[in-house]
């Protein structure tokens, strides 16, 4: 005890624990040098399982009673850090990763959800997330109220007993929608059920959702986190906030397990238990986990997230305003511009810039915007957003095309309506490239 | 990490001690190098309950670990004889960790105050989710490091590093190896 009593002497008062700012964990939350190797950079465990000291040791694993390695499929050193780093960069208390970011929203589903019963989510939704919880999540029993919730009041109006979570995209794809995350996070507090934020298109970077009252975020890291277009990944972060005892809305979490042996998440693992939760039962069982290849490639372009953030999103109001004033373009949808009806709520939950993706339309309707897509040469035509490169695509016949036309219409995906991802190419290459297939359409 | 609310104990006005809403982790680390024999008041002989998965993870840590439980006196836990009371307990201890509910903790705190001089106790800890600011003015008063709201085992895996293996955030930025808190 000779050391404490140094303490004591030397009068050390308990502290909060040190703030670090975002560009430093982006480069260093959850990677240590290599234990045994010393090695600086992350290794890659590729590896399928991890040898038990004996008999003992392997049920502790088993059991949960102690931390340690068993399977990738369930936990691998090298996703661990892509975990801990995203999770430090949320301000959250645990994460998991999976294979991609759907994988991500199932396993939020079979957390949190059974069969019967129900969740509130926006209609602003990328379109991929629109069909999986429309038509697939549907056959599971898992039922999906869609509301525009840029009026909160639809989502109070849609609440029922059988909800158990409130799901929406802040900075909503494919562009130009802010979401009020304090009134939607209000109405989640008054009816005891966590408010889920899609963040993939803000990033932490540009925004905290769980500073707003969020519970879970969630992400494809195959967009910004990743940000280089080479790799698919997704993740749930946890806020360690949400009280999971309030109400008995939360059966798998505050009561006996009988995946795993009668185990009681929030009580053993207390504000982390969702994040043990999720991966000791929905990971085990389903298996959509991360490659540590994956992992890797993810973290190396996570430490320049900052860097990106900053390129993107002076690039694209750049572009936004540039089309703003064109001719041919009829309208601009980036919460970046001050004639945006959301562009209030983009300086308040999204002061560093209002992202890097965003839609226009062009007076020639949906001929016109099929040309620009066709004529341009360095952005590239496919369907993805989040990458160094500048992207474009037609989102009516492509990503949202299993929408009805109402549908399209209300996720801001209609017939004249092109999205860009703006890169952090040169602004005048980017600019340039858009001109000559204006001139062209 | 978890909200707990303050409430009054005892009829006693309400006590807050801001200081204890978070602690420098070269206080946790400190403490959990130093402490060898600590009492656990609320051990269970359920292999499933939390204290039991906390016994048993510290007890391989190094730790020695003295189960306090009075209606299981007498019994073993992993190994370690069940006393029904601190002061039951005839060797030295250098900490106990109350894992029984915020209102218990004055009760129990109060007998930690009066068991301290004889037993050698320095710290005293309540665990995840249990806060007593009162009990914890108590004990300061007598001479006692005390830490709230924390589990030492989840402590210690997270400054260890091993915290880390579960994708949880240890709040941690170093370049230097991560190592046992007791190496």
């Amino acid at each position: 005890m000779n050391e404490m009593q140094r303490l004591k002497a030397q009068g050390a008062e308990p502290a909060l624990p040190t703030d670090y700012g975002i560009e430093t964990l982006a480069v260093h939350a959850g990677a240590r040098p290599d234990p045994v190797t010393g090695a600086r950079s992350t290794p890659i465990y590729q590896t399928t399982s991890f040898a038990f000291d004996d008999a003992d040791h392997a049920a502790e694993l088993f059991n949960l009673q102690t931390f340690g390695y068993i399977y990738s499929r369930i936990t691998n050193p090298t996703v661990a850090v892509l975990e801990e780093r995203v999770a430090a960069l949320e301000n959250g208390r645990g994460a998991v990763a999976a294979a991609t970011g759907h994988a991500a929203q199932f396993l939020v589903g079979a957390t949190l959800l059974e069969s019967g019963d129900e969740f509130i989510s926006s209609n602003n939704l990328y379109g991929g997330s629109v069909t999986q919880f429309g038509v697939s999540f549907k056959k599971l029993g898992w039922n999906c109220h869609f509301v525009d919730m840029t009026e909160p009041e639809n989502v109070e109006r849609a609440m029922t007993d059988k909800v158990k979570f409130i799901f929406c995209e802040g900075l909503a794809n494919p562009g130009g929608i802010v979401l009020d995350l304090e009134a939607l996070a209000e109405v989640s507090r008054r009816h005891g059920v966590p408010l889920i934020v899609d963040n993939t298109m803000a990033s932490p970077y540009l925004c905290r959702p769980f500073e707003h009252g969020a519970d879970l975020v969630v992400h494809s890291t195959t967009k910004f986190i990743g940000g280089h277009g080479n790799t698919m990944g997704g993740i749930v972060v946890e806020s360690g906030r949400f009280d999971w005892w309030q109400n008995d809305k939360f059966p798998s979490m505050t009561k006996p397990d009988p995946a795993y042996h009668g185990l009681t998440f929030a009580e053993t693992f207390g504000d982390f238990g969702f994040t043990m939760k999720m991966r000791a039962v929905a990971l085990r069982d389903y298996g959509p986990c991360m490659a540590a290849q994956a992992a890797w490639n993810l973290l190396q372009g996570v430490e320049t997230l900052p860097l990106r953030m900053e390129r993107h999103c002076a690039n694209a109001l750049a572009v936004a305003r540039y089309l703003e004033a064109h001719p041919k373009v009829a309208w601009v949808s980036y919460a970046g511009l001050e004639s945006n009806p959301f562009h209030a709520l983009a300086q308040k939950y999204l002061p560093r810039g209002a992202g890097a993706v965003f839609t226009f339309g062009l007076k020639g309707g949906y001929d016109a915007g099929l040309k620009v897509v066709d004529k341009v040469n360095m952005f590239s035509h496919l369907a993805n957003i989040g990458d160094t490169r500048s992207l474009i695509i037609h989102p009516a016949s492509t990503t949202h095309r299993q929408l009805t036309d109402e549908q399209k219409t209300r996720a801001g995906a209609g017939p004249d309506v092109v999205r860009l991802s703006v890169g952090i190419e040169s602004i005048d290459d980017i600019i340039g490239d858009l001109d000559q297939a204006l001139d062209q359409a | 990490m978890v909200d707990v609310a303050i409430k009054s104990t005892d009829g006693h006005p309400l006590v807050f001690l801001p200081q204890h809403d978070g602690y420098a982790d070269e206080t946790l680390r400190t403490i959990l190098r130093g402490v060898e024999t600590f009492a656990m008041v609320g051990a269970s002989t359920h292999w499933r309950r939390p204290s039991f998965y906390a016994m048993k993870y510290l007890t391989k840590k190094g730790f020695r670990v003295i189960p306090i439980n009075p209606g299981r006196a007498g019994e073993t836990i992993l190994g370690e004889t069940v006393y029904g009371s601190l002061a039951e307990f005839p060797g030295k201890l250098d900490m106990v960790d109350i894992f029984r509910t915020s209102e218990e903790a004055l009760d129990i705190t109060k007998d930690v105050i009066a068991a301290k001089d004889e037993k050698g106790i320095e710290v005293l800890w309540m665990q995840l989710t249990v806060r007593n600011d009162h009990a914890a003015q108590l004990a300061e008063e007598a001479g006692l490091t005390v830490i709230m709201n924390r589990c030492p085992k989840i402590e210690y895996a997270r400054l260890s590093g091993e915290l880390s293996w579960s994708g949880i955030n240890s709040r941690i930025v170093s370049a230097k190896r991560a190592r046992p808190v007791k190496s």
